[in-house]
């Protein structure tokens, strides 16, 4: 009962970020790029519930209208590690042999890196770009994508329906996109939800050292970046609401993933 | 010893095909915005640009084999020495911030698996969920609010020592070891007090991940027949908890500890941002906003050799620990 609630409310949360990001800006109260010279820095009130950042600008407004940048930013990396990884695992699952080792050979090369430093070396090689941090993202995500695709169409490649598509004729590569392929997306699904809140955090990071999104574009890990001067000298208001704004959007993946998890494999609940 | 070559090859051919793939032409970038078509044709020769590719791949190895990382452009010293100076700074954090990880995350998890259901468990769930969604540099900053600027009790995150103190004479770099072998009592408490909120964010981070590790694998160890066997004989229950279920439950444990070890290298970078930390997480993201590509690739390969033989190390230790995992080979 507990635990269904806990699926409902973080949905909703979902729904709610899903909304902010889709019409954030029409929702915003103010304007997230206009500076008011006059209004520097003021504390939370009625006018701005988040109150105010050193240019005047309404951090109420910057919280909300960053949340498309960062769900887009999470969704395109994921969205690629998703079809790139899916596409290199469900090979090396299904015709193993030479195929399986290299892309394991692969897979394990970026999981040899610290993530977030190979993140790192990606965005310095390529460019400091918001795709870049996009391309980052995706390729240190590919491991994990691979390794599920690569675990859940092995253990099928030799299923009763398998064999009977095989005395069909059909051919293998219809075979693996149409009988294995579908089958293997319920456990991918549970990968992506509980990837998106890694993802985000990822590409907010990046941010937060100063690479991709460039200022005075809205997204939080710039947003806690550029409150981080203010927080010792009190002004907690910069950093907290971007920074929350993250943590809870992170932490309803999460829960969704889970919650997701228990419903697709129900043995692996914690 | 093997198993860390290909790797190590991996990483190596991994850097090389990065430090090839600066936008543009790389010649263009090195002679400068004021060099002409000559200019450019010497520094590509100079570069070793004109070769093929796998000539160039060699000529990197070789210059790596030899310790020549290339030079940081913003300090025009080698990019090794540059990072080997700020190692000790950035390992200190780390490996303490792991430490206290591990001293809270196993006691919790195990006290979790024992009583499951019961508050301690509810606390444990809380916590894993909660401390993988935390940002660390929002962590760290809101440290900093609380104990440095509302409650006063921590000195200024600035750094690993309050500019008061000169900092103990230099033996392994490590401030800590350092200001024991100096005998400095009053520098030592002055490096510990810097220390505090840095390894308290990231050991926050690595808790979770420990945590649930030990949770579920002291859930499956209790519920084995060894443990079963071991209580029916009546061994004490501190005896069937640490001896029998816990050393058995310390292999996934230990393995995921490389998986955290690898994030915490990440989440140095930005705690070091946070704290001003001069470590080479620092250097890496002023070398990154200079684009002094030496200096970040440098910092991505030794980062990437630092973790294969923490990887390496956690081997060798579970082959001591777990007999079989040494015969399988």
């Amino acid at each position: 009962m507990s635990e269904n609630l806990v699926t409902v409310v973080s949905f909703s949360l979902f729904l709610f970020i899903i909304f902010l990001g889709l019409f954030g800006e029409f929702l915003a109260p103010y304007d997230p790029l206009a500076t008011a010279a006059s209004n520097t820095l003021r504390p939370p009130s009625w006018a701005h519930p988040f109150g105010t950042d050193n240019l005047g600008r309404d951090v109420l407004s910057r919280v909300i209208v960053a949340t498309r940048l960062d769900l887009s930013i999470a969704l395109s990396a994921v969205a690629l590690s998703f079809v790139i990884g899916s596409a290199l695992g469900s090979v090396a699952g299904f015709w193993g042999g030479w195929w399986d080792r290299i892309i394991g050979r692969f897979s394990d090369t970026i999981m040899a890196f610290p993530l977030f430093v190979l993140a790192m070396g990606i965005v310095a090689a390529l460019g400091n770009t918001v795709e870049n941090i996009i391309y980052a993202t995706a390729i240190i995500n590919l491991p994990f994508y691979i390794r599920v695709s690569r675990a859940e169409t092995s253990i099928r490649r030799q299923a009763g329906y398998v064999a009977a598509a095989r005395l069909c004729g059909i051919s293998e590569i219809r075979i693996l996109a149409t009988q294995v392929f579908p089958n293997t997306l319920p456990p991918m699904m549970v990968q992506i939800s509980l990837n998106m809140g890694w993802a985000i955090l990822n590409a907010a990071g990046l941010s937060f050292i100063g690479l991709g999104v460039r200022a005075p574009d809205a997204e939080w890990g710039i947003m806690v970046a550029e409150g981080a001067t203010y927080i010792v000298s009190g002004e907690w208001w910069l950093a907290l609401f971007p920074g929350a704004a993250l943590m809870i959007a992170v932490f309803c993946f999460n829960l969704l993933g889970d919650g997701l998890r228990d419903l697709v494999d129900p043995q692996r609940r914690t | 010893m093997l198993q860390a070559v290909p790797s190590i090859l991996g990483v190596i051919i991994i850097s090389f095909v990065l430090t090839r793939a600066l936008p543009g032409d790389p010649a263009v970038y090195f002679a400068g915005a004021m060099a002409d078509k000559e200019s450019i044709e010497q520094v590509r020769q100079a570069l070793g640009l004109d070769r093929s590719w796998i000539e160039q791949f060699f000529i990197y190895v070789g210059n790596l084999v030899q310790g020549d990382w290339g030079q940081s452009l913003k300090t025009g010293q080698p990019v090794t020495e540059e990072l080997l100076k700020r190692l000790p700074a950035s390992l200190e954090l780390t490996i303490i911030g792991l430490g206290l990880a591990v001293l809270a995350a196993v006691p919790l998890g195990i006290l979790a698996a024992t009583n499951p259901g019961s508050w301690v468990d509810h606390i444990c769930r809380l916590l894993v969920t909660a401390g993988v969604s935390l940002p660390t540099f929002f962590t760290g900053l809101f440290l900093i609010y609380i104990f440095y600027y509302l409650l006063g009790w921590s000195p200024s995150p600035l750094g690993r020592l309050d500019i008061f103190y000169l900092s103990p004479s230099h033996v392994t770099g490590f401030y800590i070891i350092d200001s024991v072998i100096a005998g400095d009592l009053e520098i030592f408490l002055g490096v510990l007090a810097q220390l505090v909120l840095p390894t308290i964010t990231l050991g926050l981070f690595a808790l979770a991940p420990i945590a649930r590790m030990t949770r579920g694998a002291m859930l499956g160890a209790l519920s084995s027949d060894y443990v079963r066997t071991a209580r029916a004989s009546g061994l004490s229950k501190s005896m069937v908890l640490l001896t029998y279920a816990f050393r058995n439950a310390s292999l996934p444990v230990l393995t995921t500890l490389g998986m955290v070890f690898s994030f915490l290298l990440g989440a140095n970078v930005l705690v070091e941002k946070v704290f001003s930390w001069p470590g080479i997480g620092s250097f890496a993201i002023e070398a990154l906003i200079a684009s002094d590509y030496a200096a970040v690739q440098g910092f991505v390969l030794s980062m990437a050799l630092l973790f294969v033989t923490v990887n390496l190390t956690i081997d060798v230790i579970l082959a001591i620990t777990d007999p079989r995992v040494g015969l399988e080979e």
